[in-house]
């Protein structure tokens, strides 16, 4: 070091009260208005009679809203369907993506050209790949239905997004197809982390290739698995831009979700109250989903 | 693998001996590689099914995109005409949308880069009293998902009347705890010295900043720009809470009201689709890997 010490105490001194919080400054003061300030309000407000407009002074009303809530079929409609989701969609997804984080895995020429295919429908957002499969899914004019007609001779005939009983399945299948390939680009980062010599040392173990894949694989991948279940957990009870297109919640009520109650509650009619009670019971939900991945990750770390 | 040692015995072995080994066990390897194209195949073709269906339907007369909807006809341009994207534009005010997700889009991706970069650098660089504490503040709040806030968020939008305004649609999403902790992350990596032997040739904070670190931290800054495109570029919900007419009013949300619209016709939203997708599909294949790379390093957070 050329320069003196106490020039050196000078600059740390400086840097120690003035710059490191203009470098923080912009992001603390958003975070306060934009995060945190509506979080605690979210909070606050779900314990009042809070409306956008209203003539009626404000109070508080302590566990009503949700009561109110925890009274309201649809409520267990929607968190029915945001289950029933995460029942299908979790493990089905996360199979299908790991096959296919195998398949492009290999080491054969093209594989690259495969995963890029497998990938694109995570670049399309969301609302055009709803709209897309909405004319996919018509029960008459739809391509799905004109080629199940065609392999099954016209017996299958599903009404799909038109039917209470298929609905949600439709938005299902869409789902998986639209998100698939996020969770495969994260489990195929974490196959090409997996050391070569632990299947080296499998084979001289005279493992199969099944064995391989179970006693080397899928331990190795446990961390990718935990969070790729976990990211698609959260975002099953976040389920919102495709129902909003395709079905609106209907028909009947059959696809409703926990966002699209909050939206219409909070929004549609106007009761900011029982809206940010939706959001807080929501948010415990995340957040418990949250805690038990942490356990899960701590618990193999020990 | 017991084919690998016989193999490797072969070897050592005279060449005829060689041949008749090695033989039989090519033959299964072949054919192994060709089912896994054949399967790949076969899933990119799904995967691919409503991309192109949508692509097609675009470049289709009206009626002959329901018409032909339901057979193989679907994929083929059997009649081509760009009517529809000049109906589109007209119908759907389309050019006008473009510009209002352009402008909130990448508003929100250079401003949020600025502010968040910041921020991680001095939670990463800087001492100062209470960084440890922010950085945990930091860490806590990616938890919270923006559909836990986003009812008292309209609240309090609604109250400073900021309602239907680009501003409401760009400031919530700039600030981010999450991309924060990436750059957080990504500058913890970098060797300090070169900082250091800028800072002794007398260079300010923000020159330090700004010529040394950032040049560095090229990866980081781009995997951030593509994540926070994505999710402002199809952004839905929100929207749907703050904007009301057509004026500041984004893709997502143009395309879910273009569709409620009568006459309905689905070459006219094929092409809405098309201009949507088109783009961002055309970065994601010339920056295929920097994407590949984000998304994955998402794989981070938990």
């Amino acid at each position: 070091m050329i320069s003196s010490p106490t020039t050196n105490l000078k600059t740390r001194v400086g840097q120690d009260s003035v710059v490191p919080w203009l470098f923080s400054l912009p992001a603390i003061l958003m975070l306060i208005a934009f995060l945190v300030t509506p979080f605690v309000l979210a909070a606050i407000f779900s314990f009042t009679n809070l409306r956008l407009l209203s003539p009626i002074p404000l109070r508080f009303v302590g566990l009503q809203n949700y009561v109110r809530i925890l009274q309201d079929p649809i409520f267990y409609r929607a968190l029915g369907n945001n289950l029933l989701f995460v029942v299908i969609v979790v493990p089905v997804q996360t199979a299908l993506a790991l096959a296919l984080a195998v398949l492009v895995n290999q080491k054969l020429r093209g594989v690259k050209f495969f995963r890029t295919i497998y990938f694109a429908p995570v670049v399309t957002v969301m609302a055009v790949a709803a709209t897309v499969w909405r004319l996919l899914y018509d029960p008459d004019v739809g391509f799905i239905n004109g080629l199940l007609g065609a392999v099954s001779g016209g017996a299958v005939h599903p009404n799909w997004l038109r039917s209470t009983s298929t609905a949600f399945l439709a938005i299902i299948i869409m789902s998986i197809w639209q998100g698939v390939g996020f969770q495969m680009v994260i489990l195929l980062a974490g196959l090409q982390d997996i050391p070569h010599d632990h299947y080296e040392a499998a084979v001289v173990d005279g493992a199969s290739g099944w064995q391989q894949f179970r006693f080397v694989t899928i331990p190795q991948l446990r961390n990718q698995l935990l969070f790729v279940v976990t990211i698609t957990t959260i975002l099953a009870f976040r389920l919102f831009d495709q129902v909003y297109v395709m079905t609106s919640g209907g028909p009947l009520d059959s696809t409703q979700t926990l966002m699209l109650m909050l939206v219409d509650v909070g929004f549609g009619r106007q009761r900011i109250a029982q809206g940010s009670a939706i959001a807080v019971i929501f948010f415990l939900i995340v957040l418990s989903i949250s805690v038990a991945q942490r356990r899960l990750i701590r618990e193999e770390a020990t | 693998m017991r084919p690998m040692s016989v193999g490797r015995l072969a070897r050592s072995e005279p060449r005829s001996s060689q041949i008749t080994i090695i033989q039989p066990r090519r033959l299964p390897r072949v054919l192994g590689a060709l089912a896994t194209y054949v399967g790949m195949t076969l899933l990119a073709v799904i995967f691919l099914v409503p991309l192109l269906f949508e692509f097609v339907g675009s470049i289709k007369p009206n009626d002959r995109v329901l018409s032909e909807g339901s057979s193989w006809r679907a994929f083929v341009p059997t009649a081509i005409t760009f009517e529809n994207y000049g109906d589109a534009l007209a119908r759907a005010d389309l050019a006008h949308l473009f510009i209002n997700s352009l402008i909130i889009t990448s508003s929100i991706v250079v401003v949020g880069i600025i502010v968040n970069s910041l921020f991680g650098y001095a939670l990463a660089r800087m001492s100062f009293r209470g960084r440890g504490l922010l950085l945990g503040i930091v860490i806590a709040l990616i938890i919270i998902p923006f559909q836990a806030i986003a009812v008292p968020l309209f609240f309090m939008m609604a109250k400073i009347e900021l309602l239907d305004t680009y501003q409401v649609q760009i400031l919530p999403f700039i600030a981010s705890p999450f991309f924060t902790y990436l750059f957080y992350t990504f500058f913890l990596s970098i060797p300090k010295e070169l900082e250091e032997a800028a800072r002794v040739d007398g260079a300010g904070p923000l020159t330090v900043f700004w010529r040394v670190v950032v040049p560095l931290a090229r990866p980081v800054y781009a995997t951030v720009a593509i994540l926070s495109f994505l999710f402002a570029w199809g952004e839905l919900l929100w929207p749907v809470l703050v904007t009301r007419g057509p004026e500041v009013r984004p893709l997502p949300l143009g395309i879910a009201v273009f569709q409620t619209l009568p006459p309905l016709q689905w070459g006219d939203i094929m092409a809405f689709a098309t201009v949507m997708t088109l783009p961002l599909l055309v970065v994601f294949l010339a920056f295929q890997d920097a994407f590949v790379r984000s998304v994955a390093r998402t794989g981070i957070k938990g």
